[in-house]
Parts: C-alpha cells; structure tokens; sequence
C-alpha cells in the first residue's frame, strides 16, 4: 500500500480509497461476479447452445443494432439541442432545457406507452405514417423511436456543458483569419465538442442497451424480428431458466464492456492528440 | 494602411460605449488607445475589426468604407487578451489555419505554407515549439503565437486588444519592447488596447485617451503626460497631485499661493483645481520670501535615487496627502525627516475650472 501511496496534502487517502474499492464491489463487482457464477453452472457446449440460437442472435442484433443507431441520431440530434439552448436567446427556453431531461426523469413504462399509442397505426402520428406505409409500433423501427427517446438527455448533458466553455474569441480568432462559419465549427469547435460528444454517445448507448421498460410497449416482442435481448432474459426467468438467463447476460455484460472499452479508448487517444485542459488558464 | 473612424457610436442596452468618435490612424503608426475599463477603447477595437457593428458612424480603411465589410474580408490581424489559441491544434496547425482556411484558388501550397509558417515561428522566436499544444507553452509564448497567427494572413492591420493583459510584469515588459522592435521592422499599422498607462507611453506611437466613450486626447506620449488636455488625463496619466483653488481674471489663489493664469483670463470668481506633478513640487526649509505652501512631512519613502515624501498641508482639514519627488541629493541637503515642516512650491501647475460634476473617474 505504502509503496504506491505518494504524500499527499489532502487527508484520508486510505479511508477514501478503502472505501470506494468496497462500495464497489458490494455495488457494481458483486453482482456482476454473481452472473459469471450462475453461468458457471452451465457446461462450455451448453452455454454455447444457449448464446447462439437463432432466436437470440436475433434479439442482439436487434439491441445492439438499434441502440447503436439510436445514439446516432442523439448524438446528432442531442448536439443540435444543446448548441441551440446554449447559443440562442429564445422565449421558453428554461422550459425547454427542463423538458430535456423528461426522458430522464419519467417511468420508462410511461414512455413505452405514451409512444406506442401515438405511433399505433390509430394513433396520433401513426395515422399518418400508415398509409405512406410506414409502420413504427411493433416493428423494430419502434423500438429504435424509443430508444431515441431515453437516450437524448445524455448526449445534451454532456455537449451543453463544453459548448458553454467555448469562448466566443475563438471563434472570433478564427473569423479574423478568414474562416467561414462552416470552417470554424469543423475545425475549431468540432474538435473541442467531440469528446464529451463521444461520452453522450457510450451513455446514451449504454442506456439503450439496458433499455427494457420502454421497449416491451412498442417492440410488439416477435421471436427474431423485433425481440430484445433482455425481455429473452426475462422470459427466461419466468421460465425458472436461471442458468439460460445469466449466460445470456453475461454476453451483454461482455459486449457492453468491450464497447464502453473500445469508447474509452477513443477517448483517450482523442485527449493524447490534443490537451484535455480547457486550454487558455 | 491608414484607418479613418468617423464618428462612431454604439450602445449597449443603456450603456453608451463609444459616443461619436473620430479617430484617424496614419499607415504605419504604432497608436494605443488608453482608458480604464468601460471607457469604451475595446469596443472602438472591435469594431475597427468588425467583430463588433456600430450603430451609427463608418470605418474607412486606406480611404475606403469598410463599415459593412465582413470580419472574414478585412483583413485584419487580431490579438486577444487570452491568445485565443486553438487547444486541439499544434502550434504549427495554428499558425497554419489561416492560409489554410483560405478558398483552394488562393490557398498556398502544403511546401509554401511550412515555409511561411517557420518563418513566422522563427520571427516569433518559437519555432522549436511547433509540435507542441497551446496548453503547454507559457502565457508569454502562447500570446506570441497568437501574434504569429494574426501575421499569417498578411493582414493590413495589426488590432490588439490588452495583449499583455494576462501576464505576469516582467514577461509583460518584455513582450512590451519585444512588440515595439517588431513594428519597427514590419511597419504595420497597429492599434492595441490597454489600461496600463506605462505600457501606452513606452510603446506606442502616438496615444489615444478614452473615457466614458469619448476621446480626451490625442498625442504622443510626452504630449498626453506633459500637457494633458482635460483633468481626467492628468489624473489618468501618472501619479499627480489635487489641489484646489479659486480662479478670477487670469490669477488663481491656492492657500497662500497666488500665481498667474492667463489661459483663464475671462474668469469670473471660480472654483478651479491645480494639477501637480510629484516631481514638480518643490522643497524648501524656509519659505524664501516667495509665495509657498506650509506642509508637514508625514511619510519619507526612499525608492534608489529618488526619495518620495508624503506631505500634509497646514490648515488642512481633511488631511489630504500630497506627493513630492525629490532627488536623493537634494533630500540629503535639506536634512529631512518625517514629521519635519517644510514649505512646498509647485514649479509647474495645470489649472482646470472645477465644475459642478466633474468627469472624474478612479
């Protein structure tokens, strides 16, 4: 312990480390450990069985597929919404920024049911999607609209922050030296945006991912078109399928890491290439 | 390039920030615009830049109106007050970016654009920096990139606003004479802003005053410091000491002292105030049969080859302290102390009718 422990100014090193290494492992280690040992019930080939069916191909294509995209458009939506609220005046925009964080803030369910009834085909907007043939509840184009929709406050709360940080004189600097608007917000803005850009997109991933709630309203949970993997997991375990549901688990688990792993990274070698401080002091 | 501003006026809300200025700045010239904060000589700036629009009044650019030109087509090379760099570029990139932002018919070529930007880091005397991030260099170095920048372009104009604003005060006197050598050798016309007045005297060309929006004076620096035009430039420029007087057809009477003011001949019986440099004021042990003031030595401060004396005139009320600059020699002479009576005489005095409300501004 001593050896890497450098004196320190600030006190309470020890306690404070001993005590998140133990908070987390009764929070976050445990629990996962848990998973991995329930599916050590299972035999190599019987795991591989259960991971590789069909049905639940199917099912990570479709979660991973459609988070995937629905932190897309966050991300290029999310950094719309931030770069209005934060560079526009404009009446209700306290309401609006507050709305923000709605999806945040409402049961999941809620959210599940409020979408489905608007995009049902006798629904608000699905009356008019219809019969331009385009159908969203019970499809997996459904599941990406929800998706979309609990993932935005993410990627706004994490840009809204940096963008407000970004002095004006740079973008002055950058007029005054002859580049236009389109050149200043690639070249200058963009470049500073783009980590907290990435970190919206891993959260707003992350949550997808996870997203079970919302999805169950609208998906319509057809076998190999519109299934997600953690309604597979919980039909498994109303099925007294413990075993079946971990190993299924424990694949998102290792998936959603090596992703967040592969995000980290690009995070890190983004901040290597240029400082991470918030330049001029 | 010459710049001519005619009677430029802007407004913030209800804050008046430039009230119908004029200004003109030869091709060449190194000028300074001096004020303390809020007297406007920023925004004046910007808008020479066109970072800022005026709501009334033009900018002419060598005798052409530039008054709705894009920022982007002036031309210009600015500098700000925290360098303003671009933290996700190389210092090389940031000198780079204004050649290469440039449409492709006149961008330079990827050799041409090394070329120019080494030279420029070699002008700056950074060009072992290249490969570095802005947050790794110093503020010293970093403003200079941002010089280097600005240079790259080929601007027609130099604009600074407070260049030095953000360092320390021995790199700031440095930067200083460092930017005074470069226009030598460049020639560019320069306008940069600041509040120091020092930084203003010792660099520039000529010097511009500003309060409240409006222009005080304009001159050479030994113009605005020997003659200032208005008391808020005698106030703002170096240390000076207050005393007030009465004025009436061309005399003027402060406490026992009466002396001759013939610029003010048509006064009628006048509030006035006299102003006193620390180094014009005059010790003596005994009053020489001349007209002179009573004061008590409250406070000897002796600073290398000058000593500073902090004087409280008799009858006095309010104790206001007056300062004197005495040569070291001349205070060995008289022998004084603190708490010694002397008598003070002013060698050279600027009389100003007081009004009513005054401009003044601390």
């Amino acid at each position: 312990m001593s050896t890497f422990k450098q004196y320190s100014i600030l006190p309470g090193f020890n306690l404070a480390l001993g005590f998140t290494l133990l908070y987390l492992s009764l929070i976050v280690l445990i629990p996962l450990s848990a998973a991995f040992i329930r599916t050590a019930e299972l035999t190599w080939p019987e795991f591989w069985t259960i991971i590789t069916t069909p049905r639940v191909l199917a099912s990570y294509r479709l979660t991973f597929g459609a988070s995937f995209a629905a932190a897309l458009v966050n991300a290029a939506f999310g950094l719309l919404v931030a770069w209005v609220l934060v560079r526009y005046d404009f009446p209700g925009k306290k309401i609006v920024d507050a709305l923000v964080d709605l999806p945040f803030a409402l049961p999941t369910a809620v959210a599940g049911i409020s979408l489905t009834a608007l995009y049902a085909g006798n629904g608000w907007i699905g009356q008019f999607l219809e019969p331009l043939g385009i159908k969203v509840a019970f499809t997996p184009l459904g599941i990406f609209v929800a998706l979309t929709f609990i993932g935005l406050p993410f990627v706004v709360r994490t840009v809204q922050p940096v963008l407000e940080d970004i002095e004006a004189e740079l973008e002055e600097a950058a007029a005054t030296l002859g580049a236009n608007r389109w050149q200043t917000f690639t070249r200058v803005i963009f470049p500073v945006l783009f980590p907290a850009l990435i970190t919206g997109f891993a959260l707003a991933f992350a949550r997808a991912v996870g997203e079970y709630g919302s999805v169950i309203f609208i998906a319509g949970n057809m076998p190999m078109i519109s299934e997600i993997t953690p309604l597979l997991i919980i039909t498994k375990l109303e099925q007294y399928d413990y075993a079946g549901a971990t190993a299924l688990s424990v694949v998102m688990l290792v998936i959603s890491f090596i992703l967040l792993l592969i995000i980290n990274l690009l995070q890190w070698w983004n901040r290597r290439r240029s400082s991470d401080s918030l330049g001029s002091p | 390039m010459s710049i001519e501003v005619l009677s430029l006026s802007k407004q913030f809300g209800t804050f008046a920030a430039l009230r119908d200025v004029s200004l003109q700045v030869q091709s060449g010239e190194l000028l300074a615009l001096l004020g303390p904060s809020g007297s406007g000589k920023t925004t004046l700036l910007r808008v020479i830049a066109g970072l800022e629009s005026a709501d009334s009044g033009q900018v002419l650019f060598h005798g052409k109106d530039a008054t709705n030109q894009h920022v982007r087509e002036r031309q210009v090379g600015f500098v700000f007050q925290h360098y303003a760099l671009f933290r996700n570029m190389t210092i090389f990139e940031n000198v780079a970016f204004g050649l290469r932002v440039r449409p492709k018919e006149f961008r330079p070529s990827k050799a041409e654009i090394r070329e120019r930007v080494m030279e420029l880091l070699h002008l700056v005397q950074l060009d072992w920096l290249a490969d570095r991030y802005p947050h790794q260099l110093s503020g010293g170095q970093r403003q200079r990139i941002a010089l280097a920048r600005a240079l790259a372009v080929e601007p027609k104009v130099l604009l600074l606003d407070e260049p030095f604003g953000a360092l320390d005060a021995k790199v700031r006197k440095e930067l200083r004479s460092w930017l005074r050598r470069l226009h030598d050798d460049m020639h560019i016309t320069s306008v940069f802003v600041t509040h120091d007045q020092e930084e203003a005297l010792e660099v520039s060309d000529r010097v511009v005053v500003m309060n409240e929006g409006r222009i005080e004076q304009i001159g050479t620096p030994d113009e605005v410091y020997e003659q200032p035009a208005s008391p808020f430039v005698y106030e703002f420029l170096g240390n000076v000491n207050l005393f007030h007087g009465r004025l009436h057809r061309g005399r003027a009477w402060i406490g026992d002292l009466e002396v001759d003011a013939p610029e003010h001949a048509e006064a009628e019986e006048m509030a006035a105030i006299a102003y006193v440099r620390p180094h014009e004021i005059e010790v003596e042990r005994t009053r020489n049969g001349e007209a002179a003031l009573a004061a008590q030595i409250v406070h000897v401060l002796s600073v290398g080859p000058i000593v500073r004396l902090e004087l409280v005139r008799e009858n006095d009320a309010e104790r206001n302290p007056v300062h004197a600059e005495i040569s070291k020699e001349r205070f060995r002479e008289l022998q004084l102390a603190k708490g010694d009576k002397v008598f003070i005489k002013p060698k050279r005095l600027d009389l100003f009718p007081s009004y009513p409300h005054s401009h003044l501004q601390h």
